[in-house]
């Protein structure tokens, strides 16, 4: 496939602006691969995050063309149809230079919705037997494979309006571990996610859903989580 | 928005839903039938069930559109979480005592 690409990427800090390069299109190029491209033989100064190039580690995560995507599993071919992309850092973070933001905010909203797993054993005690085809494993292993990327919470509204809230990565998480038998700290998480900043202020726009690379659906996510707080406060098993 | 104010609005919409519908009924009634003012304060006047259930609707909307204006307030503009419930309130007892006039003039006149 030959021609060029117009590539405006942006450079600098929250104050920066796009500048346009020319990259050689080629067979099967992903949006990460022009980015490389640029880097490598343009501009050695570009500063943007991957890894793993394969979509699992969930670093990668730019804004192509107006939407987040995971670059390094985004053919130039699906996005840039008339050769031109514009290609910025991730929305709803800051910006540290470049492609890169700062995800600390994203990470510490996923410890705020109690995203880490609480042991319900110790290391004395036995393995705990786990059927991988029960129904309440199914229910665990469903928005499991979440990689962290930033796309949904870079995708959504309410994070653009509402800056405290935890964003659908950070409550599909809690979501999960909610589904998880092992797990100890429901009580906990379900009073976080029930908070200012919980599930309650999402308004279901459904952009983290359309926008999902690894096709979860945060959207019900939340909605689940809506009705589980719903009873439990309900019950008197959480505070307001 | 927290779980305690997600039960107020969506328990205050469960009950306005069907009054809306009843009073959308009323309003068809009273333009087809051609009702003036004075025929429906007529039909209105002393009545305990027109109170009842104009004073159900208004408490339900109060509570329910200030909840909207806190989440409007807090989301839009640069107040934080509690100057939009002060002002939400304020908007919350301005709809209340509207309507508690309206229902007074509406029942008492």
């Amino acid at each position: 496939m030959p021609g060029e690409l117009s590539v405006s990427l942006w450079r600098g800090a929250e104050d920066g602006c796009y500048e346009t390069y020319r990259v050689p299109r080629r067979e099967s190029q992903t949006v990460l691969d022009v980015v490389t491209f640029v880097q490598r033989h343009l501009d050695p100064t570009l500063t943007y995050r991957f890894a793993c190039r394969v979509g699992v580690c969930g670093s990668c995560a730019m804004t192509v063309n107006g939407r987040p995507r995971w670059t390094c599993r985004t053919h130039v071919a699906k996005v840039a149809g008339d050769d031109r992309l514009t290609i910025g850092p991730l929305e709803n973070l800051r910006v540290i230079k470049d492609l890169a933001t700062d995800m600390q905010p994203f990470f510490e909203k996923w410890q705020k919705a109690k995203g880490a797993f609480e042991p319900s054993k110790t290391r004395a005690d036995a393995i705990e037997q786990i059927r991988p085809d029960s129904p309440a494993r199914r229910a665990a292993d469903a928005a499991i494979e979440c990689i962290n990327c930033g796309v949904c919470y870079a995708a959504c509204d309410t994070v653009r309006w509402n800056r405290d809230y935890f964003g659908p990565a950070a409550l599909t998480r809690a979501w999960t571990l909610l589904n998880d038998q092992r797990d100890a700290g429901n009580a906990a998480r379900l009073q976080a996610v029930a908070g200012s900043g919980g599930c309650h202020s999402c308004h279901s726009h459904q952009s983290c859903q359309e926008l999902c690379p690894q096709a979860l659906n945060p959207t019900a996510v939340i909605a689940d989580l809506k009705r589980r707080t719903l009873a439990a406060y309900l019950k008197g098993e959480i505070a307001p | 928005m927290n779980v305690r104010l997600y039960v107020w609005q969506r328990a205050t919409a469960a009950v306005m839903a069907p009054l809306v519908l009843v009073h959308i009924a009323v309003i068809l009634y009273v333009s087809r039938q051609g009702l003036t003012a004075a025929d429906i304060l007529s039909r209105t006047h002393g009545s305990v069930l027109w109170a009842s259930y104009y004073g159900l609707f208004v408490a339900a909307a109060s509570i329910h559109a200030s909840i909207g204006v806190r989440n409007v307030l807090a989301e839009w503009t640069a107040l934080g979480e509690r100057s939009a419930g002060f002002f939400a309130v304020l908007f919350g007892l301005a709809l209340a005592v509207l309507g508690a006039h309206a229902i007074v003039v509406l029942v008492l006149t």
